[in-house]
Parts: structure tokens; sequence; C-alpha cells
């Protein structure tokens, strides 16, 4: 009798962490509202939503003056986006990494997509490329470096995973030196500095032009990641019993490794290099929700675009300079992995 | 239920691994593979699950050639369960159990309300109701062959194919585990295992596989294939078979002085 109890109990549990994790969602959605409240110039919380409202209602902008609406709707916005859907789009794909390559240290990076990004800007930015060139070319050179490691494993027939991960870091170190390179060739007056901000990440020049592809790619690559999520469990047990458990363990992953590309390049044009995303908040999530991906998904969704949003609100308001994001994400997420370690050996 | 004929299979063309393997396994049978470490063993394993396909000979499901199933209807039929391991993530024993409804799902679905129940079922037919949001990596050994045998369970198939289950294990957790698995066999499932301890295909097979390098050495029942010649010529060893009565008890191997 007792023990039937305690199963109920537990069983409650689990749909306990199930509620938290789908219940996170909310979270961003918040943020996203109260990130617009925030700035330089305050804007009271009534104006906002009927800012928002005119984008559906037109006649719900009466009355705000037009300096408001500017700054909500053509600045603040676009910007407030960027934030939620890099930081979802980094933290998911940090997950399902940690999943597929059964190691909680690695994040989407681990196959050189950010390094040919940051190559990608460099050159763009060493031409003098304008914003969107900038970010067209940072999105194709991630995708290149992937792609290179990837046909480069193909040579070898045994064990791709492995070859292609070696590839990946490879490729990874190899677009690091040439983007050395583009910055000591690059003018050290305007060139340099410029190509230097890119690749510590921020979202000061985010207009409505870059979200399109962001957001398309990101809620795209993150449906599919939802979708796959529990077959994400039986990926992080290895090929062996994946296969004996009646799945194609090789193709799947392949899927994940091109959704995933695709989101972490799109993410890193618009915003530059954020480190530690993809790292510290799938721990955060596992920390919360356990180490179930049915639930550690949602949650590293929510908890990823949260800890941008809040990131970079710091970085707009608290500072009288804007720090670049990637300083600020290091500087706050490595005492956090640090603390994490530390409390949640039990949970990997 | 599942057959192979004249199996052969080789990693690398001048060295076979397998040299005319033929087995049937029938229903509610527990059969044991014998042989040194590289006899081939587990090739053959990976050959009847279907991870390996054999350069000659056939493996037949049913009737039908293993390799005409698609992956996910073989796992609905043939599960996997593999020597001890370690996974990177901390899993409850619910969660690893339930991963065997894998092959009974569409790639984008996740588990159901039914497949919860046919998971917590399964862990209670091994015994472990309990255990269920217990962290599988906090297991004893024992305990975590139990789950894995119950993710078979949930997986539904009728034939379970065993790597070394008795590794790593004391001999209160062997007996507990095989005692499972007799049990089970009594059921109606099959089970394939492959161990180093040919005392324990004295307690418990109904086959003996003896092999060595890649061939069948003997096939048959325990008495017939547990002979101090068999043994002897599979482990090349003087090995005694001890008796106890008209039963066989123990088997030993024989110390030079």
């Amino acid at each position: 009798m007792r023990i039937v109890a305690l199963g109920r109990s537990r069983a409650a549990a689990s749909g306990f962490r199930q509620a938290v994790a789908y219940g996170s969602l909310a979270l961003p959605v918040a943020l996203i509202l109260i990130s617009l409240l925030l700035g330089l110039y305050e804007i009271r919380i009534e104006t906002v939503v009927r800012a928002l409202l005119s984008l559906v209602v037109p006649q719900a902008a009466e009355g705000i003056s037009s300096t408001e609406l500017t700054l909500t709707l053509r600045i603040r916005l676009p910007r407030v986006l960027a934030a939620a859907l890099i930081g979802a789009a980094l933290a998911s794909t940090g997950a399902a990494f940690q999943g597929i390559f059964k190691n909680p240290l690695v994040d989407s990076n681990l196959l050189g997509v950010t390094s040919g990004a940051g190559f990608g800007a460099a050159l763009a930015l060493l031409l003098g490329g304008t914003a969107l060139v900038v970010q067209g070319s940072a999105f194709a050179f991630g995708l290149l470096a992937v792609m290179i490691a990837y046909a480069g494993s193909r040579l070898y027939s045994s064990a791709p995973l492995i070859v292609l991960t070696l590839m990946g870091v490879l490729i990874g170190s190899f677009f690091t030196s040439l983007t050395a390179l583009t910055k000591y060739v690059a003018d050290p007056l305007n060139t340099l500095p410029a190509i230097t901000f890119w690749l510590l990440g921020g979202l000061t020049g985010v207009t409505w032009n870059s979200l399109p592809l962001l957001a398309v790619i990101t809620l795209g690559g993150s449906a599919f990641l939802w979708a796959i999520r529990w077959r994400l469990n039986i990926l992080s047990l290895g090929d062996a019993e994946a296969t004996a458990l009646g799945m194609n363990p090789t193709r799947l992953k392949l899927l994940i490794i091109l959704c995933a590309t695709l989101m972490t390049a799109a993410a890193v044009a618009v915003g530059g290099a954020i480190g530690w995303i993809g790292l510290v908040v799938p721990h955060a999530a596992r920390l919360l929700v356990g180490a179930d991906h049915k639930t550690l998904l949602p949650m590293s969704l929510s908890l990823g675009a949260s800890f941008l949003l809040v990131i970079d609100n710091i970085s707009r308001t608290l500072l009288p300079a804007e720090v670049p994001l990637g300083i600020l994400t290091g500087l706050v997420g490595v005492p956090i992995l640090i603390v994490l370690l530390r409390r949640s050996q039990t949970v990997w | 239920m599942l057959e192979a004929e004249n199996l052969y299979y080789a990693y690398t063309p001048d060295v076979p691994a397998l040299r005319g393997i033929s087995l049937t396994l029938r229903a509610g049978t527990i059969l044991y593979l014998l042989g040194r470490n590289g006899c081939g063993k587990t090739t053959l394993m990976n050959c009847l699950s279907g991870v390996l396909k054999p350069k000659r000979g056939a493996v037949r499901l049913y009737g039908r050639d293993l390799h005409s199933y698609t992956p996910a209807e073989r796992a609905r039929q043939v599960g996997l369960i593999p020597q001890l391991h370690t996974p990177a993530f901390n899993y409850s024993v619910r969660e690893i159990v339930l991963m065997g409804r894998a092959p009974h799902l569409g790639l984008f679905a996740s588990p159901s309300r039914l497949d919860y129940e046919i998971a917590d079922a399964a862990l209670e037919s091994v015994g472990l109701s309990s255990y269920r949001e217990r962290p599988y990596t906090q297991l004893s050994g024992g305990e975590r062959q139990l789950v894995l045998i119950a993710r078979g369970l949930a997986q539904q198939c009728r034939i379970l194919l065993m790597d070394e289950p008795d590794a790593h294990l004391d001999l209160n957790n062997q007996l507990r585990v095989m005692e499972r698995v007799v049990r089970l066999a009594a059921d109606g499932l099959s089970f394939i295992v492959t161990s180093h301890l040919p005392n324990n295909a004295l307690a418990y097979a109904h086959e003996v596989l003896l092999m060595k390098r890649g061939a069948m050495l003997a096939y048959g029942t325990p008495a017939d294939v547990l002979s101090e010649n068999l043994l002897s010529a599979a482990y090349d060893l003087p090995i005694e078979v001890i008796r106890e009565g008209e039963r066989l008890r123990a088997i030993l191997p024989r110390r030079a002085s």
C-alpha cells in the first residue's frame, strides 16, 4: 500500500516537471514585454501594449507620440525579438548537440559553424559590405564550414560521426586562423574595430530586415527539434542501442546536425559570436527538469530566450556604454556554469 | 521462430569471423553461446539482431529474411540487451524502460499514456515497480540489467539477445537476473545469451552453442554439449565437469599441478 502511494507521488513529480517545462514558455513572452519598457528613454507599459496592438489594429496607436512609436516598434521590438530568437536557437541546438554527441560539454559550434560565420563576417567587413551583406556572408560561411567538415568526413567509411567531429574542430580552427588573418590585414582605425566588435557579439544594429530569415529558420528548426525531442533520449545511448530499438541513428543525427547548423548560422549572422549560451543553458535546464529531452528541450528553448533577453537588457541599460554580448554571456555564464557543475553532480 | 543457416561473416576478407553457423531458436528457449574471447559470439549476436548482414547464409525470422524487415519491424520482434553501461545523462529508470516503445511509435511521436502504462507494467514484471523515478545511473549492476530486461519487455519483442548479462555481477545478482530470465522464458519469450561463465549455462540453458574460431564446435542440450572433451577443446584447457549423481553440477578448469 505504501509503495503504491509512493509510486503515485513520484509520478506526480514527473508530471510537475513537464508542467514546469511547458509553463516556462511563458517566461520569454513576459520578458519580451518587459524588455520593451527598458531603455534610456522611459516608455510606460500601456504605451508599449497599445503600440504593439497597433500592429494589428492601427487605431490603437492614437495619442502616442511618434517618437515613442518609432522607439518601441522600429528600434526596440526587432532587437528584443532577435535576442529571444537567438537565445532560443543557441540553447536548443546546444541541448540537441549534447544529446547526439553524448557529451554534456559541447554546443552547436562543435562542427565549426561559428568560426566559419566569424570569418564570413570579417571578410565582408574588410571588403566594406553593408550590414545585410555582412549577415549574408556570415550565414553562408557558417554553412560552408560545416559542409567542408561533412565532405571531409565522407572520405572515411567507418565511424562517420567521430571523424565528422574531428573534421569540425579542424575546419573551425582553420577558419579562426583565416579570421585572424583578415584582422591582421584590416585597417586598424576603422575596419579592425568593426571586426572585433562583430566577433564579440551584439544586437545594436538589428533592424526588421534581419528578422525574417532568423525567425523562419529558428521557428522551423525549433519545431523540428521539438518533434524529435524524445528520440534524443535514445540517440544519447549510442548507435548500437538506437539501432536495436529500431531507429536509423546516422540519418536522424545528420538531419539534426543540418537543422542545428542552419539555426546557429542564422543566429550568429545576426547576433555575432555569442558564446556560452549553448553550453550553460542546457545545464541549467537539466538541473530544473531533469535529463529527459522531452522536457529538457522546451526548457532550453525558454531559458535560452530569457537568458539572452536579460543579458541584452543589462548590456543596453545598466552600463553607460554598451558591453558586447559575448563578453557579458561569458562573465555571467561561466560563474553560473561553475555553480551548476558543483550543485548538479547527480544530473549527468 | 529465429533461424540462422550457414552464416559466414568476415570483417576483413581473409579473416573469417563466422564460419558456417546454423541454429534454430524455438519459443520459450534459453540458448547460451559459449566460447573464448574473439570466437565470434558478438559477431553472431550482431548478425542475429540485424546490425550486421552476413556475407553468406541467411537469418530468417518467422521464415522471412531478417533484412527484409524494416528496422522498426525487426525491433518489434528482436530486442538487444547490451552489456552494463552508463549513459551520458542521468535518465530515470522509467525513461530508460520507456525507450523500448521506440519501434512502436512514429518518428515525431512522443510516448502516450498507454506507452507509460506498458513501461510501468514491464518494470513491475521484473519486480522493480518502486524504482520508477530512481536515477538509472545510481542503480546497482544487477538492477540495471533488470531494467534493461524491462526495456526489452516494453519493446514487446519475442526474442531477447543478451550480451554477457552475468558480467560484472556478483553471484547474488547473477542469480537474481537469470532467475527472472528463466521465468520469462517459461512465459514463451526466447533468449540468446552470451557468457564467459559455463556454470551459468549449466544452470539456466535449454540449449548451448559452443563456438571456436568462428565455427560451431557443438550445438545441443547442456547435457550433451557441456562435456569435458568439448569444453576442453573450446577453451584450449583441460576442464573437469563435476557430477552429483547423474546431474552435472559444476565446470572447473583443471590446474596443472
